[in-house]
């Protein structure tokens, strides 16, 4: 048992391009730091919307949404930034370390935007268990009054801004904007449909600009090197770099900051010493449990946006779980469905229904009860969620579901020949699943 | 009096929103700092120091998963069970913190020292397998790690959680 670990900066590297930490503002400011939220903070709107959109910069929290273009269609008002550290997309832990050890990069974005956009006010909504990074956040922001960059106008600068740090209490659908807004505005954390957009109508009905922890702390990097330096790292649709979780079962699990040019297997062998000795790669998550998953000779896949969907999955929130040969993918399956019918807010039928079902099918294949019939139900049941619910999480629960029938059919259909998990013993789940078990009941036969 | 600290970091929490009723999670929170859980009296208390419905108040406290409903014991372990921590061996630091404690997930251990919940991803995934005892993060936790945590837990005083 040990603290989190973190590893050695890449060449590269923008956001975490050294060692250990700067929660001390000083020892930000001496690299650099705050440099941005001074001189730019005069600074015309369009201006920094324009070098937002040159830079090419893309929202990292898992929708990939040109930055420069959202902020572009802010509406008027009394206007709001509110920053989603709600980081819970099952295997991400990278907004977690660059609060951790940059929350001034974070503070200076919030600045630099509200700025921007005349907001008086930004909110970081931060999942409610990072209560240690709540802390450290807010002392960095204490840090940032003391030094004027926050409840004061810098020079030239519209008005005083302030940032506060507001805690959730435990809900992944958090990380969803409209349902981070529901919460934010003291309700129960569900989504709304959209329209209105949050940047018409979002933090207490006004025009609200929602990002992502890296993307807000990308901007005074971006802002400090210019936007054609930064935009020079690229695939043809993304730039810059990504701060990309490895876990699972990989040797050296972390983060890594890598360029967007990166390739799935430069992260996994090259950064991540590849599977541990002895076992071979079975297939590897790419963007978050969400994201369907990709295969061993798909690793020359590189990391951008448009890259990973051409593959036929989704960058998502850079999280990377690799998997080896000992996983059952119906074990696998069911962990992932009931997590999303966990999270499911209930709101709309075909996710609080679906996640339900989905869940006691694969438990009926898992333990071998099931027809062969119900293994093309469970493909009948992602029809039916999928682009159906109000917001993405029926997909989320749908979408890799799916890819594991479409690329190991086989184990599924081996359940049901066999009356039972052909590699249960071995599986790193098998033994959960007694507590599953106690918790679900079986549909009956 | 108790009741006016209560009553003091609800306002405080209160002041940083345009609309009070935001300040909702951190009343509750606070609430359940003092109360260790949010009993009907808990809530009644909440409900008066945000003037907010007492129904209000329990539909947004019922949604989210860090609440307690039920009363719990002076600490609370959570392990996460997800698949990142499952992949590196999360059930058996389960069956470990089981076996120290005697009691089941969802259970309190009979000395009333240690309520042991499965959590969901915690965000530790890149040092798995992630053990959250009293909201701090215990990383690369072993199954042989359980037996000194929960020696300490007993001997420990009830904590902020």
């Amino acid at each position: 048992m040990q603290g989190p670990t973190y590893a050695a900066p890449r060449p590269d590297a923008i956001l975490l391009d050294f060692e250990g930490e700067r929660q001390d503002i000083a020892v930000y400011e001496t690299a650099g730091g705050y440099a941005m939220a001074r001189s730019q903070a005069g600074r015309p709107f369009e201006e920094i919307v324009q070098e937002l959109k040159d830079s090419g910069l893309r929202g990292r929290g898992g929708a990939g949404f040109p930055t420069g273009l959202k902020v572009s269609f802010i509406g008027k008002g009394s206007r709001y930034l509110v920053v989603n550290a709600d980081e819970s997309e099952p295997g991400t832990f990278k907004d977690r370390e660059l609060m951790l050890r940059n929350p001034h990069a974070l503070v200076e974005g919030c600045v630099i935007l509200c700025n921007a956009i005349g907001a008086g006010a930004a909110y970081i909504y931060i999942r409610g268990e990072y209560a240690t990074e709540a802390l450290v956040l807010d002392a960095a922001v204490a840090q940032a009054r003391q030094r004027g960059y926050v409840g004061a106008t810098l020079p030239g600068a519209p008005g005083a801004v302030e940032v506060y740090v507001h805690r959730g209490a435990g809900a992944y659908i958090c990380g969803e904007e409209t349902a981070l807004l529901s919460s934010l505005n003291g309700e129960r954390g569900q989504p709304t449909a959209k329209p209105p957009f949050p940047a018409v109508s979002g933090a207490w009905a006004s025009p609200t600009l929602l990002n992502n922890v890296e993307t807000v702390a990308t901007v005074p990097f971006i802002l400090a090197m210019g936007c054609k330096t930064y935009s020079e790292l690229r695939t043809e649709q993304t730039t810059g770099t990504r701060l990309m979780s490895l876990s699972g079962n990989v040797a050296r699990p972390g983060n890594y900051e890598l360029p967007v040019t990166a390739t799935f297997g430069d992260l996994i062998d090259g950064c991540g010493g590849g599977v541990p000795a002895g076992r071979s790669l079975k297939c590897f998550i790419p963007g978050g449990s969400s994201a369907p998953i990709l295969m061993p000779d798909q690793l020359d896949v590189q990391i951008a946006v448009e890259t990973c969907a051409a593959a036929g999955t989704m960058a998502g929130s850079g999280a990377v779980i690799v998997i080896d040969d000992r996983t059952c993918m119906v074990q696998l399956a069911l962990r992932v469905a009931d997590f999303y019918r966990h999270e499911s807010c209930g709101k709309c039928t075909p996710c609080r229904e679906g996640t339900r079902w989905m869940v006691e099918l694969l438990k009926k294949v898992e333990s071998g009860q099931a027809q062969r019939a119900e293994i093309d139900l469970l493909l009948e049941l992602c029809d039916r969620m999928e682009g159906k619910c109000l917001c993405p999480l029926g997909d989320a629960c749908a979408m890799p579901v799916r890819s594991y029938l479409q690329h190991f059919r086989a184990e599924f259909d081996a359940h049901v020949e066999q009356g039972g998990c052909p590699g249960g013993a071995a599986s790193p789940f098998g033994a959960l699943y007694p507590e599953l078990k106690r918790s679900l009941p079986l549909v009956p036969a | 009096m108790a009741i006016d600290t209560l009553y003091q970091e609800i306002q405080t929490e209160i002041a940083k929103y345009p609309d009070r009723r935001s300040a909702i999670l951190a009343a509750l929170r606070l609430a359940q700092t003092k109360y260790r859980w949010l009993s009907p009296e808990a809530f009644e208390e909440v409900a008066r120091c945000i003037d907010l419905p007492v129904a209000q108040c329990q539909a947004v406290a019922s949604f989210y998963d860090m609440y307690f409903l039920a009363p719990v014991g002076r600490h609370v372990v959570e392990v996460c069970t997800n698949v990142s921590c499952c992949l590196v061996g999360a059930p058996d630091v389960v069956a470990a913190f089981e076996r120290e404690l005697g009691c089941a997930l969802g259970e309190t251990s009979t000395d009333g020292a240690v309520t042991l919940r499965a959590v969901e991803c915690l965000g530790g995934c890149g040092w798995a397998p992630v053990v959250s005892v009293d909201h701090r993060y215990l990383e690369h936790f072993q199954p042989g790690d359980a037996a000194q945590v929960v020696a300490d837990l007993r001997a420990a005083p009830a904590e902020e959680h």
